[in-house]
């Protein structure tokens, strides 16, 4: 009996929470489809806040992307081959560096932002174009792919497969070409899942070097709470949960499938 | 070509890219913090001014209220459904993870949502006792955004653990005579330990360094984020501004260093 | 004589099912007398540490089974209430007390007043001989060490019945004979009701007063240790416990016909039968004018005495134990001897 009222009580309490996170997602989805969010459903449904999102945002929406693809190139670029010679390397250099690489993950991005702004600032080419929010996206999510990557080749002991591959004749660039980066591919994919979701949601380092022609999804997600009606600002989010709840889904279903969950 | 120069070209990039675009950013960083009107005393500034010290205590308090809090819930709620199987448990878990992703715009538009001008809670209050309860806009309304992001976090750390846990020593302990509170006391907290420590100290960062939830939120709350943007771009206090931020930067990386040294892999924090 | 402390502990008709459908258990009944020590042999998925487990009170038995303690019923009564003290295969000791504080634990759970707690543990640590270590963490301990923790802190609250889940498999063999003794030693000592389970044929006939030899889920013979050696009555039994040689053959005129012979039998059987004949109840003679000879097929040097075996005698090879002095090479012709007491029929499960 009273086993019974503990798993009731511990179930209300999780429903709960779960409501408390829950709810206001709902809320904002439904209110970006809501003729009118105080009338509620009553009012009717309609796509004509998305439609005035589409018209006010469009450009956000597709720099983001933009900046997201092309954050990912770069990270492959720099990251997968990175990744492999930290793996061979090993040793005390090798986690220096990788310590080195994670460091942005600690520090707040609002810290990184300013750092950048300060060195960079002065090259107003450069400072007022996406290349400068895209060299924020890289030096935060680089990280995640380096470190997905090197899991995979951990996991699968591409060492062993490299040397085999070696004794077979094969030069260091055809081993990598041949062996390592087809082998590394669950880590590349997991990778780059976790590089597009980030730069897509980033903010805190995006707010401060944004200038008002280089805006992404969630600088103008902060600017419509700021300043738009509460619909098209739902509107807005729901837009961005239709972008990033795919990508939320396949991270999911591919860490089941065996690859490192990644704590973001 | 040798496989040494290889590894070399392997790097080469990487090392450009992270020099040039982070070390040098914080070298700079930290010596436009010493290069203001008070010099490197600037640094100290954060302890010694009492406006800036309040900031900080604020920061601090709030975000060891969050971890706390959302240590609690989460243990609760994790300890709960990694335990009992019932149909719609996967749909629960996945609820309950969803807002994993949601940057800290998002988190500060679903408490808004919740408990703003025109926020749920405000008119359930206003139906129920005729007064309409506002929070959202303040250090409480801050206390729930900070809760909402970290909760999922915790609770897949936290539920990964229980997983981990040897049922034999549960087992153990009640054939030793031990009540469920008993086990849970002396056996399974005492297990979760280093989860909690891991997760407590990413929760905790996470908060420290936090900007998006308290922007959208209400650009006067007193946290040290921002204070920091206050001071860069309302007031122009580069030299403080960047003291601060290095100030907070060091703070993270300490704690997610001592959780790493205790859970014993890479942690970190993001929001 | 071995004191007797403990309950007495009565299974009835106790079956298990778990959730996923594996039938674990087919309702067994067993007695076990105050005091007693027994053990529970089998191979795994034999069904042993489940029927441990209900008697402790970590599963419940299927509708219809019930386990008492002294004639109380007790099905119902969740392990934490039971007063029975486990040693599990793993130890579970918890990592976060030192060892003092692990063996005063049940101690500590029953309120009992810190002195005489400390007391206690101090008589069990000398008991069980591990004295400087009360201090301790436990991942500063050895295998053997840990497990001596465990019984200690198993046997601390003075249980009704003490249950032993396979304690020595985590030990490598050396190990694991020295504290078979110690154990063996403690145990006559306390005299506890003690329920042991195994897989290691040897620790069971080395520790038990009774043996219990389960096999899918039911009970295949329980006896005595002699009872099971020298009296199977199964072949599972005869082929589990020792070596055993087991040959089907036509008996006639009182004797078994082979084809290297004819093996004289002591009870008036006839017809087909299935008997069993240990390698040592053979001896080995010159091969003329021996009723059952056969040829040396192999000669294994075990240290004490050679093992033999023998082919052509009977329709397989025989295990054959020969002393040392007898001196023999593969492709050697034998006869063979056998005490007719020393053939033990076993039902046939042919049909």
């Amino acid at each position: 009996m009273r086993d019974r009222l503990i798993f009731t009580a511990q179930l209300a309490f999780t429903l709960l929470v779960a409501a408390f996170l829950i709810v206001p997602a709902a809320l904002s989805m439904t209110a970006g489809v809501t003729q009118n969010y105080f009338r509620g459903i009553r009012s009717g449904l309609t796509l004509d806040w998305v439609a005035q999102v589409w018209d006010l945002y469009a450009d956000t929406i597709l720099r983001s992307f933009v900046i997201a693809l092309a954050t990912l190139g770069v990270t492959l670029v720099i990251g997968v081959p990175a990744a492999y010679a930290l793996y061979v390397r090993g040793g005390r250099i090798a986690r220096t560096v990788e310590e080195i690489i994670t460091l942005p993950l600690a520090i707040p991005g609002l810290a990184i932002a300013l750092a950048l702004l300060l060195t960079y600032g002065n090259f107003s080419d450069f400072r007022r174009s996406w290349l400068f929010i895209l060299v924020g996206h890289v030096i935060f999510t680089l990280p995640f792919m380096v470190r997905s990557v090197i899991a995979v080749f951990a996991a699968t002991d591409v060492r062993t497969l490299d040397e085999g591959a070696a004794s077979l004749g094969a030069s260091p660039w055809r081993r990598f070409r041949d062996v390592i980066v087809p082998n590394a591919r669950p880590g590349i994919l997991a990778g780059a899942l976790m590089v597009v979701t980030l730069s897509l949601g980033e903010f805190n380092l995006t707010w401060m070097l944004h200038t008002p022609l280089t805006k992404t999804l969630p600088v103008g997600l902060a600017d419509s709470y700021a300043s738009m009606r509460l619909e098209v600002a739902s509107a807005y989010t729901l837009v961005f949960f239709v972008m990033i709840i795919p990508l939320l889904v396949a991270m999911q279903v591919f860490a089941g499938w065996g690859g490192r969950s990644a704590a973001r | 070509m040798s496989l040494r120069t290889f590894l070399s070209l392997c790097l080469l990039p990487l090392a450009v890219a992270v020099i040039a675009f982070f070390i040098l950013p914080m070298a700079r960083l930290v010596a436009v913090g010493a290069a203001g009107p008070h010099g490197v005393a600037e640094y100290a500034a954060i302890l010694v001014d009492p406006r800036y010290r309040g900031t900080l205590i604020n920061t601090v308090l709030l975000a060891a209220a969050t971890t706390a809090a959302t240590l609690v819930i989460a243990t609760i709620a994790g300890l709960f459904l990694q335990r009992h199987r019932f149909p719609g448990r996967a749909v629960l878990v996945a609820l309950l993870t969803f807002p994993l992703a949601f940057p800290g715009v998002v988190v500060g538009f679903m408490i808004i949502l919740l408990a703003g001008r025109q926020g749920l809670i405000g008119d359930i209050t206003l139906e129920l006792f005729g007064d309409k309860q506002v929070w959202a806009y303040s250090m409480q309304g801050l206390f729930l955004g900070y809760l909402y992001f970290s909760i999922p976090r915790v609770i897949l750390t936290i539920m990964a653990a229980v997983e981990k846990l040897d049922p034999s020593l549960e087992e153990a302990a009640r054939a030793l005579g031990a009540g469920p509170w008993a086990v849970m006391r002396d056996v399974v907290l005492p297990a979760l330990t280093p989860a909690f420590i891991a997760s407590g100290a990413i929760a905790f960062a996470t908060a420290m360094g936090a900007f998006g939830t308290a922007f959208t939120l209400a650009t006067d709350i007193d946290v040290l984020p921002m204070l920091i943007y206050t001071e860069f771009t309302l007031s122009a206090n580069i030299a403080t501004a960047a003291a601060l931020s290095v100030g907070l930067g060091l703070v993270a990386w300490a704690i997610l260093a001592l959780a790493r040294s205790v859970a014993g892999n890479t942690v970190a924090a993001a929001g | 004589m071995k004191p007797d402390h403990g309950v007495t502990v009565h299974v009835a008709d106790c079956a298990k099912t778990f959730a996923d459908g594996t039938r674990a258990l087919e309702p067994v009944t067993l007695d076990i007398a105050r005091g007693e020590t027994v053990v529970l042999l089998g191979p795994s998925g034999c069904g042993k540490t489940t029927m441990l487990r209900l008697i402790a009170g970590l599963e419940q038995p299927d509708p219809g089974g019930r386990i008492l303690f002294n004639d109380a019923d007790v099905t119902a009564v969740p392990i934490e209430r039971r007063n029975v003290g486990m040693v599990f295969q793993s130890y579970a000791l918890f990592p976060n007390m030192t060892v003092a504080e692990n063996i005063g634990y049940g101690l500590k759970i029953r309120g009992v007043a810190r002195t005489e707690r400390a007391a206690r543990v101090a008589e069990l640590v000398a008991l069980t001989g591990i004295e400087g270590l009360e201090h301790r963490r436990i991942d500063q301990l050895s295998g053997g060490q840990r497990q001596r923790v465990a019984l200690a802190r198993a046997v601390a609250v003075r249980p009704s019945a003490l249950l032993l889940d396979e304690p020595l498999t985590a030990l490598d063999a050396a190990l694991r004979e020295r504290l078979r003794a110690e154990l063996n030693r403690l145990l006559r000592t306390l005299g506890i009701t003690t329920i042991y389970v195994t897989h290691d044929q040897a620790e069971a006939m080395a520790l038990g007063d009774r043996i219990v030899v389960m096999r899918k889920g039911a009970i295949a013979q329980a006896g005595t240790p002699r009872e099971i050696y020298f009296a199977p009555q199964n072949r599972f039994v005869a082929e589990f416990i020792g070596a055993a040689n087991i040959v089907e053959a036509e008996c006639r005129d009182g004797a078994l016909a082979l084809p290297g012979g004819r093996l004289p039998l002591a009870n008036g059987a006839a017809g087909a039968v299935v008997a069993m004949i240990r390698p040592e109840s053979i001896t080995v003679t010159a091969p003329d004018g021996a009723g059952l000879a056969g040829r040396v097929d192999a000669v294994s040097f075990v240290g004490d005495r050679q093992r033999l075996t023998v082919a052509g005698a009977a329709a397989k090879p025989l295990q054959v134990d020969a002393p040392n002095s007898f001196l023999v090479k593969t492709g050697d012709r034998v006869g063979l001897k056998v005490d007719a007491s020393a053939v033990r029929l076993l039902p046939d499960e042919r049909s």
